[in-house]
């Protein structure tokens, strides 16, 4: 479409068995080539990131005998923001007996997705499902129990069964341990190679295969290239685009990033996730936002003064009848548990209204009086006592006397690099999984999917399709002299050089921030085409002024963490113009994106399922003018018949 | 508000560091100690000179990568909490504060206040897991688990390996650290045919890092930010006679 991208071929083939969907995965399964287990060891396989996905893929791939190199920024594998995930992981266990099933859970992650997503993949989520809890289970994770010995659930947004396991609010902590424990077992046993503080800066391509890439070791500044049969990208999401988020700073796009300039297409990074219950920003020295669980919302009640002229008198003061419950009362089914996207977009329309309560008006109360009054305070605080003293330490309010204040913030994305079913991106030999790939959640990801699809990923798809690709191995040793090595090596000094010449006038951070502006305002909870034309406009042209003012101290040979930050800070320009751009080509609402042309009259998302029911996977602009362009994946809805996702 | 930082300042391992004192004007009180630096930072760099790099990453109090001595303390003064989650409305206006790296033979400056605490991932892999290869798992109901030991277990497992147990301690010692993990574990079923070679392969593991010995001195629970207790090291201490007992 004319300014903005170039149409091209769709794509046909995603790899996926046909059939009965509930045999899918069994087939693909039998069907893939295995690799002699005294053949693993010569077989060398890069995975970059150790969250759920990478840590528990590399543990895996380990323990089957290849030899493994694992790279990650933080100063130890066990710091992967998966860790801070917090309210839980489903699990179609059935354990209460509530109609729960594989099927269930299929079902509401395709609905819950907005018919975004693959049947394929998402039933083969909720098949794995079963054998992630018996594996957390067996490496010790101290999942929440019941007096009897078993393990609890609790219910979460967008669905009514309650399948969620926890271990209390730090469910995200404890999974990760199991991963990072496995993990460091395998390096012990010398079976996985571990590279702490190093950031992959490039991807290796040979003769069209994923080869390896190009690292910094973050305390020397030393650049190294590294070779193996095939890569794993687990970097993570990209919500960082938008400075603020509940990512952990140093979450971004780079690895993903660079595949994609090399080939790997991206799909729907429009997709973004904006969680309704985060602290409000408290003013401009913000640098993250920090998130409360929406297991909260178990609990406690959504609300905001009926009238404007009551949002600045304390809570306590506003009575019962002038309260306006607004998720009970527009959503009477699912009340305070509608789905994430419906959640943000109701507080955002109150606050809109003149509604909202805090500073600036930008916040609604999630209040527990009536659960302490029914449950007891001690039963509030053996559930979510750390989610409490988290909020009270931030704000200096204590939520057991006065609500909550909460408002959205970015939170996850569920667009990501291209990948078929066997998670293999357009580059052949370069796989991708966890939060990094866009497969599993459509539009809209349901809470506690995120650490499902990690661990499935990690822990039981990936080792079976890398099997099957590094079946056709072992492939050609390559050397470091050879010209498609030596190329990627060289862009990365070069860009590090630029860098640190530019010597300008305006920090990294101020950037940054002000992309992140950009974003929240045209490309966040609504979207307009109006607004992302004008957004592309910023974008380019604050893009063009941080090659020429940035300001980057010190040297690559050291420690540097503005120059890390710089390097990111640079792909986050690239991503942001391509989100806008697949937000303005989408022209429906979707889960995560709405766009305010489309929508219902009393103000729903309005999907357009005969133009739009498809993946967007974008191939990278190449060369200074060019435009992105666009092929497509047709969705295909076998079982779950797409329908208007209603909570009413 | 107003204040001073006295920040220790190391350009890498093999130079001698020194503290620099900095102002910092017009901080909210709302804001993090973590964003103080960052606004500090900001001005450094538009004025030419190094900024101050430390580690950080979740700053949600979770990911255990910040790590300061803040006026003599780890984590400075609020009980339980990270350097993260420590905001400035704990400060006074002309306030001069103190900031330093952790300090222990087994975690070496790398620059300013980042220390290398790879230690710690090393008595990991010496024995701090389970092993349950992946697809070997029985059905997770084939074993129930007491509420009140698995609840005992998470407590010990909230551990965000930060070091700052390390950093309080006058001999350096990583031992609560080791023992919330063999807690953790050893209250486990699962956690019981590997329960004696663990303990001892994690200590012996804390010895070759370097890490000094346990005097209960209980320094490192005053400023744990996850509260681990002390009554663990008894604990990791019964289970290490008992191990050993079995060995000989």
């Amino acid at each position: 479409m004319g300014d903005f991208w170039n149409d091209g071929d769709p794509i046909v083939d995603t790899a996926a068995p046909e059939g009965p969907i509930e045999t899918r995965w069994e087939r693909r399964k039998f069907n893939a080539k295995l690799v002699n287990p005294a053949n693993r060891r010569k077989l060398t396989v890069i995975v970059v990131g150790t969250g759920l996905a990478g840590g528990s893929a590399a543990a895996t791939l380990a323990e089957a005998g290849y030899h493994v190199k694992s790279y990650c920024y933080q100063d130890s594998p066990r710091r992967a923001h998966s860790i801070a995930a917090q309210g839980g992981i489903n699990a179609a266990k059935n354990y209460r007996n509530d109609g729960d099933s594989i099927y269930r859970l299929f079902y509401d992650t395709v609905k819950g997705g907005d018919f975004r997503a693959r049947e394929s993949n998402v039933y083969r989520l909720a098949t794995v499902s079963v054998n992630i809890i018996d594996q957390c289970v067996a490496q010790g994770v101290p999942f929440a129990r019941e007096y009897g010995g078993l393990l609890d659930n609790r219910s979460f947004g967008g669905t009514q069964v309650s399948r969620t396991f926890y271990a209390r609010g730090q469910t995200g902590q404890q999974l990760l341990l199991g991963a990072y424990q496995a993990m460091e077992r395998q390096i012990g046993l010398g079976n996985i190679e571990m590279n702490a503080r190093h950031e992959m800066l490039e991807l290796i391509i040979v003769e069209g295969k994923a080869r390896g890439i190009v690292v910094r070791d973050m305390v020397t500044g030393e650049i190294t290239t590294e070779m193996a049969d095939a890569v794993v990208l687990a970097s993570g999401g990209y919500g960082n685009v938008f400075f603020l988020s509940t990512n952990a700073k140093g979450c971004n796009v780079t690895a993903s990033w660079r595949a994609h300039r090399k080939g790997a297409l991206f799909a729907n990074p429009c997709y973004t996730q904006i969680h309704p219950t985060c602290i409000p920003e408290s003013g401009t020295h913000q640098s993250k936002l920090t998130l409360m669980s929406e297991s909260l919302r178990n609990d406690g009640r959504v609300w905001v003064p009926k009238r404007a002229e009551d949002c600045q008198k304390p809570a306590a003061e506003i009575a019962e009848e002038d309260r306006d419950y607004y998720l009970e009362r527009i959503y009477p089914s699912f009340g305070n548990l509608v789905p994430r996207d419906i959640a943000s977009r109701a507080a955002k329309n109150v606050c809109d209204e003149g509604r909202g309560v805090g500073p600036g008006g930008l916040g609604v109360y999630l209040d527990f009086a009536d659960a302490i009054k029914r449950l007891g305070q001690k039963a509030v605080e053996a559930k979510y006592g750390n989610l409490f003293e988290m909020y009270q330490r931030i704000t200096g309010e204590d939520p057991y006397q006065v609500p909550m204040r909460i408002y959205p913030a970015v939170h996850y994305t569920m667009g990501g690099l291209w990948v078929d079913y066997d998670l293999q991106s357009t580059v052949p030999g370069l796989f991708v999984v966890g939060e990094a790939n866009f497969s599993d959640h459509g539009a809209n990801r349901l809470g506690a999917s995120a650490l499902m699809q990690g661990l499935g990923d990690g822990y039981f798809v990936l080792p079976t399709t890398l099997g099957n690709y590094l079946a056709n191995g072992p492939f050609e040793k390559i050397s470091e002299d050879h010209a498609s090595v030596k190329e990627a090596r060289e862009q990365v000094e070069g860009r590090i050089k630029r860098l640190l010449e530019i010597d300008g006038d305006r920090t990294v951070d101020s950037f940054h921030r002000e992309l992140g502006h950009i974003m929240w305002e045209y490309c966040g909870m609504e979207r307009t085409e109006e607004g992302l034309t004008k957004a592309i406009g910023l974008i380019r042209s604050l893009h063009e002024e941080f090659w020429q003012r940035v300001k980057v101290p010190g040297t690559g040979e050291q420690l540097n963490q503005n120059l890390e930050k710089a390097g990111r800070v640079a792909d986050f320009f690239e991503l942001a113009e391509l989100m806008c751009i697949d937000a303005l080509h989408r022209r429906e609402s979707c889960g995560g994106h709405f766009r305010g042309e489309s929508q219902t009259p009393d103000g729903e998302a309005l999907r357009h399922d005969d133009e739009f029911s498809y993946v967007a996977a974008w191939e990278y602009a190449t060369g200074e003018s060019a435009k992105p362009t666009l092929h497509k994946e047709q969705l295909e809805f076998e079982y779950v018949h797409p329908s208007t996702r209603s909570y009413k | 508000m107003d204040i001073k930082v006295r920040v220790w300042r190391q350009t890498d391992p093999d130079t001698a560091g020194k503290m620099v004192t900095y102002g910092v004007k017009d901080i909210s009180p709302d804001a993090s100690f973590l964003e103080m630096l960052d606004v500090l930072n900001e001005s450094l760099i538009l004025d030419g000179d190094d900024p101050i790099a430390f580690d950080h990453d979740c700053r949600e109090g979770i990911c255990g990568a910040c790590s300061m001595v803040i006026d003599g303390v780890a984590h400075g003064p609020e009980k339980a909490t990270t350097t993260c989650q420590l905001h400035m409305r704990h400060f006074k206006d002309g306030d001069v504060i103190d900031v330093e790296p952790w300090r222990a033979a087994a975690f070496p400056v790398i620059k300013d206040l980042v220390v290398d605490r790879s230690a710690f991932d090393d008595i990991i892999a010496a024995g701090g897991y389970i092993t349950a290869p992946t697809g070997a798992a029985p059905e997770a109901h084939a074993t129930p688990v007491p509420k009140v030991d698995a609840d005992l277990a998470f407590e010990a497992a909230t551990c965000i390996g930060c070091g700052a147990c390390v950093a309080a301690c006058p001999n350096g010692s990583a031992m609560l650290f080791t023992a919330a993990k063999v807690a953790h574990l050893g209250l486990m079923p699962q956690g019981q045919p590997e329960r004696d070679t663990r303990v001892i392969d994690m200590l012996q593991a804390q010895d070759d890092a370097g890490f000094g010995g346990c005097t209960n001195m209980g320094e490192c629970t005053q400023v744990c930010p996850k509260g681990i207790p002390l009554t663990l090291i008894g604990r990791l201490n019964a289970d290490y006679r008992q191990a050993v007992r079995k060995k000989f």
